[in-house]
């Protein structure tokens, strides 16, 4: 199974779960709910952090927090 | 109607949905900035006049994602919320969504409708729900939620009227929860809802979440609750999860049968085609330090024609009264004392109003999240963070809203490290130092025919600031140890064209504030300044015109005998001793004991020097009277060689000193606020002091 951290740009996937407890109630609250379509739109220079697009609107994280949403394959 | 039975309205909502727009638009220039009492939060209010003929007063909470707070900033609006006895708590809530993005905004709505407060929901930015081709059926969706709907466009301003309408008239308290918490802990919220005698559950389960959050709990209630937590199994972080999931799969149904889109999936937005060459690996940063190096180009370039103009005003005002006035004390405290200190506040007005609005600006289009994006990696390798650059680049205005924006920092160690280098920034109170000094030595011309010389050396002593910043920042980085995480999640806000009325607004009330507060400090040592060089206690003082007269000879003019005689009476009166004390430790550097009493009194604030400097040379020169200061330190010599005292060195090394010297009072008082104590204050006065002496001492010897 692959985390968001892994997904490359443009590419997209559905989120299946997170690996931490509590970075996964923030994420939650920003809309990244299991079963939401997520889609890498932007990667800052340097590799990191991400920008996602997810319920409708931008998200930005950095990469270490994005390996902790699962991503369905 | 009094105070009393004046209702209070909360605007709730996420950030960057309009809400400070909304704000500007229900009251108008009818606001005011203050603190909520006990925390250092900017409580910003103001008054709504009703159809009814009621005034409401309206009050801005911060902008949150939900009620459990994640930031300091944040817990305001769960203070407020949570308690019933507080004296913010609103009669009526209206919170404020993006309607083009309704799905997150919603979480925030349903849990402030299961706290029991009457609300009514607000569709904002309509307009952009129709750009992304949505269709919301506004009839169903209010059925749905059980909430009175007013859509809005706080660009145009449609929907504002409509909304004051429902504000006046009764709101209905909903009688059911929108998502019943009660299941997921039953006999934690039956227990608590007992003990504290509370009606909604969602109240109960909310003391249970947050308990140690809450401030207006004692420490025993908090006990209690943790106790009746333990007993009844209550898990915080997995019943939140569960909450939260539960509310957004009835928020899901509800918007996915409301809101229809009849837009291509795959289709590009305007905002994700800009986000393309703003976040460019080449393109990103050149458009961010472009942006940077316009504001810098624009604050000298614009300011000058309104500066000269006030300049020139007082001046001539402050000879207008002197040819009024009889000869004497009075006539000489006006112009020498008072006038000379405000024409130091008022002539920077058009540098400080072209800051601010360019900061505004970058807040209002959505640029700024982006430069956060930029700049995150960069910032992180220096143990700062991302979002360590609004503070940064806010304190290019003003060092103190932005230590307070440091609140936004989640991690501990980052936010003391962005806290302690802030100050290192460039601001506002720096401007006028740095602008007579490079007025004075700068020669005004262009370079590669588009560029200011003036500008360029105002741009580099910005970057000195920030490169201070860094390093500091880096040093702090390799002492301080921390094991918390810091988080980074963070809305890229849609690009908005920015509504002019909120820019002139933030103009407004900034430099309003900056003449108020600044002004109020500055004539105050002004005059005390006066008094303190104009009067003296020693031998010299006293006996001051015998010992001109012996001095100069009896050849000299009447002229010139006044005008030693008043640099003399200077030279020994209270405030020359005080710059003499001090005036061994500062001549490395290549000041003078006069330097040296603007030094002491600019410690209360960096733009006191210029006042300082006017009313002292307006004291030590004859009664010539409409000469600028600029011109008076022009004309300064150095009475030991003769040649112009502001040589390059001196100049360079005072805007040296000032651009690393801790010299703001408000800014220590709002680091001790903020840091909770006075360790972090004093260390970070004795750092910035210490590298401002060193590096004028390197500044002066490099140039002379």
């Amino acid at each position: 199974m692959r985390s968001l951290a892994e997904l490359k740009k443009n590419e997209r996937g559905i989120i299946k779960g997170f690996n931490d407890d509590s970075l996964s109630v923030k994420l939650i609250e920003m809309g990244c709910l299991p079963g939401t379509e997520v889609s890498v739109d932007l990667i800052a220079p340097f590799g990191d952090p991400i920008a996602i697009g997810v319920s409708g609107y931008c998200l930005s994280l950095r990469k270490n927090e994005a390996a902790c949403i699962m991503i369905e394959d | 109607m009094t105070k009393a039975n004046r209702i209070k309205i909360a605007l709730v909502g996420n950030p960057n949905s309009g809400k400070t727009t909304l704000f500007n638009l229900l009251t108008g220039l009818n606001q005011k900035t203050g603190n909520f009492p006990g925390v250092t939060v900017d409580k910003k209010s103001g008054f709504s006049k009703l159809p009814d003929g009621s005034t409401a007063e309206i009050i801005d909470l911060p902008g949150t994602y939900s009620i459990y707070p994640k930031t300091l900033d944040e817990q305001i609006v769960q203070d407020i919320l949570l308690d019933p006895a507080h004296p913010q708590y609103p009669d009526k809530v209206i919170v404020v969504t993006d309607a083009s993005n309704l799905k997150r905004n919603l979480l925030l709505f349903t849990q402030i409708r299961d706290l029991g407060i009457p609300l009514v929901l607000v569709l904002n930015m309509m307009d952009v729900a129709q750009l992304k081709k949505l269709n919301i059926d506004l009839r169903g969706l209010s059925i749905d939620l059980g909430v009175k709907i007013i859509p809005t466009n706080s660009h145009s301003g449609d929907g504002i009227a409509a909304l004051k309408e429902a504000l006046s008239q009764p709101l209905v308290k909903s009688k059911r929860p929108f998502y019943d918490i009660y299941d997921l802990a039953p006999k934690t919220i039956d227990v608590i809802k007992t003990e504290f005698d509370l009606t909604e559950n969602y109240r109960a389960y909310q003391y249970a979440q947050q308990s140690v959050r809450l401030n207006f709990l004692t420490e025993d209630e908090k006990e209690r609750i943790a106790k009746i937590k333990d007993e009844n199994g209550f898990y915080d972080v997995p019943t939140q999860s569960q909450e939260t999931l539960g509310r957004y799969q009835l928020i899901s149904d509800i918007v996915d049968r409301n809101v229809k889109n009849s837009r291509d999936p795959l289709h590009k937005s305007v905002s994700q085609k800009i986000d393309r060459v703003v976040t460019h690996p080449v393109f990103g940063y050149l458009i961010f330090f472009t942006v940077l190096m316009l504001i810098f180009q624009a604050i000298f370039a614009w300011a000058e024609g309104p500066m000269n103009l006030i300049e020139g005003s007082i001046a001539e005002f402050s000879g207008w009264v002197k040819d009024i006035l009889p000869e004497g004390i009075i006539s000489d405290l006006i112009t020498d004392g008072v006038l000379a200190g405000l024409a130091g506040v008022l002539v920077f007005i058009p540098q400080i109003a072209i800051l601010f609005a360019f900061i505004a600006l970058l807040e209002e289009s959505g640029y700024m999240s982006r430069a956060v994006f930029l700049m995150d990696k960069l910032m992180r390798k220096v143990g700062l963070n991302g979002k360590s650059v609004v503070p940064l680049i806010s304190g290019m205005a003003c060092a103190i809203p932005a230590i307070m924006a440091t609140r936004n920092i989640d991690s501990w160690k980052d936010r003391l490290i962005t806290i302690f280098v802030t100050p290192f920034m460039s601001c506002s109170a720096r401007l006028p130092v740095y602008a007579i000094l490079i007025g004075l030595v700068v020669p005004e011309q262009q370079v590669l025919g588009v560029f200011n010389l003036q500008g360029l050396v105002l741009q580099a002593l910005y970057l000195l600031g920030f490169l201070a910043a860094i390093g500091s920042a880096y040093i702090m980085k390799l002492i301080l140890k921390s094991t918390q995480k810091s988080y980074f999640i963070m809305e890229l806000p849609g690009y908005k064209i920015p509504s002019w009325k909120n820019i002139g607004l933030t103009i407004y009330d900034k430099s309003k504030t900056f003449v108020l507060e600044a002004g109020k400090i500055i004539i105050a040592i002004s005059i005390v300044l006066w008094v303190l060089a104009s009067y003296g206690f020693n031998e010299n003082f006293r006996n001051a015109e015998e010992n001109v007269r012996q001095n100069i000879g009896a050849n000299a003019s009447q002229e010139e005998y006044e005008v030693a005689l008043s640099s003399y009476k200077l030279e020994y009166s209270v405030a020359g001793s005080f710059g003499k004390i001090i005036e061994p430790a500062i001549r490395p550097l290549g000041y003078d004991w006069k330097i040296g009493i603007a030094l002491i009194t600019s410690f209360a604030a960096r733009e006191v020097f210029v006042g300082t400097m006017s009313t002292i040379y307006s004291i030590g020169a004859s009664d010539d009277d409409e000469i600028t200061i600029r011109e008076r330190l022009r004309e300064e010599k150095n009475p030991e060689t003769g040649e112009p005292m502001y040589s390059p060195a001196v100049a360079f090394s005072l805007m040296v000193f000032y651009a690393f010297a801790m010299q703001c009072m408000s800014t220590l008082a709002i680091v001790y606020r903020e840091t909770k104590g006075w360790k972090w204050p004093i260390i970070q006065t004795i750092y910035m002091t210490a590298v401002a002496y060193i590096s004028a001492l390197i500044t002066y010897n490099i140039f002379s």
